[in-house]
Parts: C-alpha cells; structure tokens; sequence
C-alpha cells in the first residue's frame, strides 16, 4: 500500500500527460430511469435485493466509457432517477426529455416501459435493462426500443437446452402465483417443447404457509410423482423456491428461478476477462453484480462503443451502428454480441449457475442454427412478428 | 517400482543440476500458481515450481538469468532466479499485473495493471516506479519495440492501442482497434507491430514509422462458428516468413506469411489456445493451452502438431530459455 502513496504524485503527473490529445470535444448524456414495484412479502427474505440494481451497472459502464472517451475527447455524463411509483418515473422520464436528452437506460416493468416509449420522439433511443417479457420482443416492439436483458424465453431456453444435453427429460414443474411467475413458466413450456423435454407434473403453487418452519413437511408431499428428472421452480421474485432443493419427494436436484439458474449475469461469471468486471464493478459498489446491472452495463458500453467508432451521439445513428455489420461488443461472455435485427435484443451467451459456482453457458455444442448459435436462445426471427428494421 | 524410482530420481538429478544441460520451457499456470518447467529435448516436465497467486504474463531478462512473472493476484512481479530456480525477489508492480515488456535496456519494466487502467513503469534494479501511465480500461498486452523507441499497450474495454514513448513516458498516439485487444508483437527490425483483437476477431498490422494501420486480417478456421475464432498470442519467426496467430477456443493455430498476410494453415492444438513461443534454433513452437491444461509442440518445419504436455491448471504464458 505504501507503494501508491509513494506512487501518487507519479500518477498525478502521468494522468496530465495522458490528457486528451483531441481539442474538439462530444458531451454524451444518457438517461438511466429505474423503477421496480414492491414484490410484496416473500417467505424467502433472508438476503435481499440490492436497491440499486441496474444503477450500478449504468454507472460504472459511464466510467468505463468516459475512459476510452478521454483519448478520444468524448464525455459521458449519467443522469439517473431511482422512481418510487410509475407517475414519478414518467415525470423523471419527462423532466430528462426536457433537458435534451436522448439516449435512455430504463430497468421497469413492461407496461411502463411502453408508457414511456410511446412518448418518446422519433430522435430517442431506449435500452430495456428490466423487462423480461417475451410480448415486447413478439409483437409490441418498438422500432427505438433495444433489450439488452434477456427475455424469459432466452432464460428458458438456456436452460432447457441444458436439460436436453443432460439427458434428464422429464420434470416436475412447479409455478409461483404471480404474472411473472406465469411469464416464466410460459416460456419453459415453450423451451420444453422445443428441446425435447416432457413436463410429467405442472404444478401451481397454492401454500401460503411459512416454509421456515414446514418446508421439510409440505414440500416432499408437494412434489410426490412417479418419476421426475428434476423439478423446475418459476418463483420469480423469490417467494417459496429457495425452500425447494433438498425437500423433494424425490432425490433430484432443483432448477429454475432457484437452484440451478439461467441468468443475464452473477458474480461466479469469471472467464473471458469477466473477472476484471466484477472487480471494478465490486470497488464501484461494494457489491456483487447482478443481471439487471449487466443489463445497464451493456446498454451504455454499447452506446459507447457506436459513439468511438461515429463521434456523435445522434441516436438514429447509434442506433443504425448498432444493427450494422461494424458493431460487436465484447461483453466478457466469450463471444460478441450484437443486436436482433428483428425486434433489437441483444443476443448472448447465458450462463447457469448455482450461489457459488457456474455450472455451464448455453448455448450448447449440437444446438445449431444457420446464422448464429446465439439464435437458437429465445424467439427466433421466424416466430417472432416484429420488424421493426423493416 | 524400480523403473519408476530411478525415472524420478533421473528427473530430480536434472532438477537439481544446471539447468543449462537441458534446455527448458516456462509455463505459468494461472490457476495451480505454479510454473511448469518442460525439458525441451525430452519434452516432458521435470520440475513444478511453487510462485505467487494467479501468475500469468513471464519473461526472461535480456541477460537469460531471471525470469519475471506477473503474480496477479499477489498484486507484484516476482523475479525467479534461473541459476537456481527460486524466487529470490519480488517488485513492486501496481494492481493486478496481467502482462508485461522489458526494455532492451533490461531496465525498465513495463506493466499492464489490469484493475486499474494503468501502465506502471518499473526499475527493475533500483526497484523504483518511474512512471504511472494513464491507459484505457482493462490494460493487458505490452511490447517494447526491439529498437526500444516504443512501449505499446493494449486496453481490452476500450480497444485501442496506447503508443507510449519510452523516453519521456507519454502517450503519443492512440489507435483504436477491434474489440479486446490481447496482444503486441514487433517486427524485428521494429517497422512493423501485429495486434490482435479477441473479440473482434482481427489482427491489425501497424506501420510503426508512422502509426497507422497498413493491414487487418481475419481468419476462417473450416468447421469452426466464426465467434469461436478469438487470435490472442502472436509470435513471429525472426527470417520474416511466418506469424503463429493463437485463436482461442478455435483451437487452432494460425499460420501466416508476415509478408504478404496470407493465412497458410490452421493447425490444431489443445482447447483455448493462449500463448505461443519459438524455441531457440525457431524450430518449435510452443503453445499454451488454458482449458485443456496441456502445451503443443508444433513442428516449424513440417508445420505440424508433434506432441502435447500436460502441465497445471490454465497454463498462460509459455517463454523459452534460450541460452539453456
């Protein structure tokens, strides 16, 4: 430590000298809109939620831009507003147009992220980084609308993929109460049908008993069927899935919303220079990075990247760089991403993970599709209904 | 069991010997902490060495009597003593040090600190810092031109290369590249650099007199999806005829003619191909393979895969000792 004292001024003097060669200079300002409604009480609130998830990732890709800006003379600024109700988000959403800004990050909830899209003018492009809802990548696009979160489908699919490789075909499908639960286990229906896999139990969740006390009791009889592979839970918020593995009639492990899960991004991601970002995401926060920060994340470093190769921050530009051919972002899931042309997600690699550990990426080897493998995880352009590059 | 003791007993004497009877490739193994010492004749290993946390970038002094090796996250560069294979030092070497570049002076040490968006300039015998140089985000490669005039790094997040003037310390130049750019590798006679961009799948031919891009490359490995094709070590023959270009989880080593850039062949290797080296008469090459944990030999001759070694866990870096 004593070695950075000793090395400061040294730095001091170095961080001069490395000032922006380019007189001229962009100011990039991007709006980051967060608001998440309360999920209600869970039986599962032993770790909670980080308040700040998405906010987190939308700041420290800010830093990273600014750094590539700085040898380039660009400034990346973030202005952010954490809503506690959805008028208070569409003010901030207002208020944010009216100071001239452009370019959005928004983590809420489909409808109001359609709200605010239809305000939104022409000259405004939106990055998704909430909603995982497989209706806006569908058919209710939007043509200034990207997602950089992965839909339910691409979740699902990863992880049926994972099941189909495994050879363990046969589930136990157990669903939470609420739209987002349904949502999921939609999409796993789907994924089932497609990589092969029979649900020999479709379940809804009905206890509303405190399982700190009788998970051991209720959730054996709960899960009694002839045979399963694996029972899949669709417990989006958190609610009863935690208390699933290890209480089922059978020895099988859990997947899903809980035990083995498919998602955007966790901190036991480590390849592929990964570690880098979650270290710098760790000293930024002082906290683990989630998929809805990766999703910000995302969203601005792909700004940032159209920004470096086209100097301007005309969001009709950004956006036609983002579909073209010139635009890959190294995103530290070991391969490019890049955008859907169709309905404008970003395609990528999903890892499946336990709490401490990775257990595989889809998509998997033998999974093919005759443009990118990455399209064999979620909608592909043939099922999906929307255009929106015509 | 006879056999077997007077095997070890043979490879202990080696061991335990001058190095300079056999001569020897280093390999850093980023996840056993550990540096493989493959005996190039045999081409077997004869000796793990115990180093510091998560090392990944090594070189050999100019002098062949130290090896340093970037202990990342020891957070120092530890100094290896070839005479005897131990660590007798350590340098200061700022956060998380990736890769690193010695000056033909065999002086000053430039390193990559990953973590931190630097370029942390080190004496390596009076041990004092002499310059933190501000870089982009995620440093990782480094060359020093053979003529010593440039200090290149590469930033992975913000894909440029970063030209720093080794004697006043300073960026010169900034040339933005493919994304995630791994690795430098000079010309001999220093006229030209080769970069290569991971994620953007390219290699980037610099004209070193007036920094600007001459050439960009691409690869196409039959059979292989065209996101698994990611080049990271670069390594060229000294007659000017060949670069081996790394290319990741293709597996594949790329051959190319350094004059005209054509891309003679893919050789196959082990499973995320990494690092390469020539050993001393360039007759051999060797690679560093991170997920098979293993080393390819390649015949330069032939141009073909002769053997693969099993060493550590995510073997990184490979150099060999060419005065051994």
């Amino acid at each position: 430590m004593s070695f950075f004292t000793r090395t400061a001024t040294t730095s001091l003097l170095a961080l001069v000298a490395a000032s922006p060669l380019q007189a001229e200079s962009l100011e990039v300002q991007i709006g980051y809109l967060q608001w998440v409604p309360d999920q209600g009480p869970v039986l599962s609130n032993v770790i909670p939620e980080p308040e700040d998830a998405g906010l987190r990732g939308a700041e420290l890709a800010i830093n990273d831009n600014s750094t590539t800006g700085k040898f380039l003379g660009q400034t990346y600024s973030l202005q952010s507003n954490v809503a506690d109700t959805e008028e208070a988000a569409i003010a901030a959403f207002d208020s944010m147009r009216e100071n001239g800004l452009e370019l959005f990050v928004i983590n809420a909830p489909a409808s109001t992220l359609k709200a605010l899209t239809e305000k939104a003018g022409d000259n405004t492009l939106i990055f998704n980084a909430g909603a995982k809802d497989d209706a806006l990548r569908t058919g209710q696009c939007h043509v200034n609308l990207l997602h950089t979160m992965p839909s339910y489908s691409m979740l699902t699919d990863a992880l049926g993929q994972w099941l189909n490789q495994r050879r363990w075909d046969e589930v136990f499908l157990i669903t939470g109460p609420t739209e987002a639960d349904k949502g999921w286990a939609d999409a796993f229906r789907r994924s089932a049908k497609r990589f092969g896999l029979e649900i020999v139990e479709d379940k809804p969740w009905t206890f509303d008993a405190d399982l700190r006390r009788t998970a051991s009791k209720e959730l054996p009889l709960f899960t009694q069927a002839s045979d399963y592979d694996a029972v899949v839970v669709a417990d989006v918020r958190g609610d009863f899935g935690e208390y699933v593995p290890f209480n089922t009639w059978l020895p099988r492990p859990v997947v899903g919303t809980q035990g083995m899960s498919p998602l955007a991004w966790h901190y036991v991601v480590e390849s592929w220079g990964a570690a880098q970002l979650q270290n710098r995401f760790r000293e930024l926060a002082g906290r683990q990075m989630n998929s809805e920060d990766y999703a910000a994340w995302a969203a601005i470093r792909s700004i940032g990247t159209a920004v470096t190769d086209l100097n301007s921050a005309s969001p009709a530009e950004i956006r036609n760089f983002l579909f073209s051919d010139e635009f890959q972002l190294a995103a530290f899931k070991g391969r490019k991403v890049t955008f859907r042309d169709w309905n404008g997600q970003m395609r990528q690699p999903i890892p499946l993970v336990h709490p401490r550990g990775l257990v595989a990426t889809a998509p998997f080897e033998g999974f093919l599709h005759p443009n990118t493998e990455l399209d064999t995880l979620g909608f592909d352009r043939p099922e999906s209904e929307c255009r929106i590059n015509g | 069991m006879k056999t077997l003791f007077k095997r070890t007993a043979l490879a202990a004497m080696i061991g335990l010997s001058t190095p300079a009877l056999a001569s020897v490739a280093y390999v850093s193994n980023e996840k056993d902490n550990t540096l493989s010492v493959i005996d190039t004749e045999t081409r077997e290993v004869i000796e793990t060495i115990d180093v510091g946390q998560r090392p990944r970038g090594i070189l050999l002094s100019k002098d062949y009597t130290k090896l340093y090796i970037c202990a990342s996250d020891d957070d120092t560069v530890q100094v290896l003593d070839l005479a005897t294979r131990k660590i007798v030092d350590t340098l200061p070497s700022g956060e998380d040090p990736e890769q690193f570049a010695l000056h033909p002076n065999n002086k000053h040490l430039y390193i990559a600190n990953e973590d931190d968006a630097i370029v942390t300039v080190v004496d390596v015998d009076s041990k004092e810092v002499l310059a933190q140089i501000d870089v982009g985000i995620e440093p990782e490669g480094m060359a020093v031109s053979p003529n010593g005039k440039w200090a290149v790094n590469t930033s992975e997040t913000t894909s440029m290369l970063h030209w720093i003037n080794t004697e006043t310390f300073e960026i010169e130049k900034n040339i933005v590249v493919g994304q995630r750019p791994r690795h430098v590798e000079f010309s001999k006679d220093s006229k030209i650099a080769w970069a290569s961009a991971e994620i953007g799948g390219t290699v980037h031919i610099i004209d070193v007199d007036n920094l600007e891009q001459v050439h960009e490359m691409s690869f196409k490995v039959p059979g292989v999806n065209q996101d698994r094709v990611q080049p990271v070590g670069i390594e060229l023959t000294s007659d000017g005829k060949y670069a081996f270009v790394a290319l990741g989880p293709s597996n594949h080593v790329a051959v190319v003619d350094a004059q005209t850039y054509e891309v003679l062949d893919y050789l196959l290797v082990g499973a995320r191909v990494w690092q390469l080296d020539l050993d001393k008469d360039e007759k051999h090459l060797y690679t560093t393979n991170g997920v098979s944990g293993d080393v390819s030999v390649i015949d330069v001759e032939d141009l073909k895969v002769i053997k693969s070694i099993k060493v550590g866990r995510y073997p990184w870096g490979v150099v060999i000792d060419p005065t051994s």
